[in-house]
């Protein structure tokens, strides 16, 4: 038995927004695998819960008229990494998804419960950063969207208010297209493990192909929350697609990124990994974005 | 505390009964069904041996509230077998013919996701089944003879 003190079961968007506001205390289970090893770890000991995991309105990918990308906040791991829109317009989102875990953890997890938590390691957090996805969110006064630049408040801490749920992440058609990108998850494991360190880049290159019109770079676990490399960013934004130019990035995200010392790596460690796995990810969105890099 | 009537097929076989809203998945298929090859394992998700398949795909039932199986279909190796001949399944077979199994532990839940596999209708090669298989924790074979017997199954032809 978990040891929760009440399950309040929603089935709809509507349901869930009045439960919300009846039980403002409960805390909001998707998937579970974060909440149901929480609560067998007795951390969150009596708690209420209100189950969204039963909102079958809020599954599925679908492309809106005017391009924007919509992917339900209940949708699986598994979905997401197969799932041929994604693979078609952001297929680094369906890589990171598929980095999660292990299969039977993609069947279970929601990408929303990835970025509702708060957690810095969120495999699908950092490259939603860095795609400038924007949060929807469904509450007592409609709807509300959230960019996910403003979205982490603190570890932990998302910018859900009373009476709210995530409904859809999305992604607009002016933040993909014409950009290609990549993710690297540093870790112990090929599975079942949880990023030491996680660098998702994307760019667009000038029609040249010749220099990085612009540079988007988000980290996870280089602070208390997913975060964006502004500096790096800045170093990248106008230059070259060189060698050179990759490493001014890379040297840049220094002053970006603040790592700490836990149990799994120094802070100086993540520190190396930042610039190394950013070289990786800013060679590989080049190359993928059709630029030519000699002697790379 | 919370009760509630669920309605779900359970290895093909239609069931109603009342849930301690509390319980897992896993805690009402070994407790009210009797359903052992269920194995009660690390209960956070992390080494496959409660693996069921729901609506067919793979979950790890310490981590999936029973209540959430109402209106579902749920399969456990119990329901594998043939129910006319008691023949193995296919899959069962292999493990048998193979040696893929040692203390068995880990076994139920690695067939459940070789079913999954089966039903994708696809073929893997050795290196995809390795990933298909890294939500299951074996700690006796090294993984070796469990992957000839999925590839027999799911491998890809040379």
């Amino acid at each position: 038995m978990f040891d929760f003190s009440a399950l309040y079961e929603a089935y709809s968007v509507r349901e869930a927004v009045a439960l919300r506001q009846e039980h403002p205390e409960a805390k909001i289970i998707a998937g579970g695998s974060d909440q149901l090893v929480k609560l067998r770890d007795g951390k969150l000991a009596g708690c209420e819960l209100i189950s969204i995991y039963t909102i079958d309105e809020l599954r599925g990918v679908s492309l809106g008229e005017d391009g924007t990308l919509r992917i339900g906040a209940l949708t699986s791991f598994t979905d997401v990494s197969e799932n041929e829109l994604i693979e078609r317009l952001v297929p680094v989102l369906g890589y990171a998804a598929g980095q999660v875990g292990g299969p039977q953890v993609r069947n279970i997890g929601t990408i929303g419960g990835n970025v509702s938590n708060g957690v810095t390691s969120a495999d699908t957090g950092a490259t939603l950063l860095a795609w400038d996805a924007v949060m929807e969110l469904a509450g007592p006064e409609g709807t509300r969207k959230v960019p996910a630049a403003q979205w982490y408040i603190r570890a932990g801490q998302v910018d859900i208010r009373p009476g709210e749920i995530l409904t859809a992440v999305t992604i607009p058609k002016g933040a993909y297209e014409g950009y290609s990108g990549w993710y690297m998850k540093y870790a112990m494991r090929n599975a079942m493990d949880i990023a030491t360190l996680g660098c998702s880049v994307n760019v667009r290159l000038t029609a040249d192909k010749a220099a990085f019109q612009d540079v988007r770079i988000a980290y996870s676990v280089a602070g208390p929350v997913p975060m964006r490399a502004e500096n790096a960013e800045a170093a990248g934004r106008g230059q070259p697609v060189s060698p050179e130019t990759i490493e001014r990035v890379a040297q840049a995200v220094g002053e970006d990124v603040h790592p700490r010392t836990s149990w799994r790596a120094k802070a100086e460690f993540r520190g190396y990994l930042a610039q190394e796995l950013l070289r990786r990810c800013l060679t590989q969105s080049a190359k993928q974005a059709g630029g030519v890099l000699h002697g790379v | 505390m919370g009760f509630k009537t669920i309605t779900f097929t359970l290895n093909g076989r239609e069931r109603t009964c009342s849930v301690d809203v509390r319980m897992s998945l896993t805690e009402l298929l070994r407790e009210e069904f009797g359903l052992t090859s269920v194995k009660t394992g690390c209960e956070v998700g992390e080494c496959g041996a409660c693996c069921v398949l729901v609506d067919g795909r793979a979950y790890n039932s310490c981590i999936y509230l029973a209540v959430w199986a109402d209106g579902k279909s749920v399969l456990t190796v119990e329901g594998l077998r043939g129910p006319a001949t008691g023949q193995l399944h296919p899959i069962q077979q292999a493990f048998v013919d193979e040696a893929a199994v040692q203390c068995g532990f880990c076994t139920p839940g690695i067939i459940m996701t070789a079913v999954e596999l089966i039903g994708t209708g696809k073929t893997y090669t050795r290196e995809e089944l390795r990933r298909a298989i890294s939500g299951h924790l074996c700690r006796c074979t090294g993984y070796e003879n469990i992957l000839n017997a999925l590839e027999k199954l799911v491998g890809e032809k040379k």
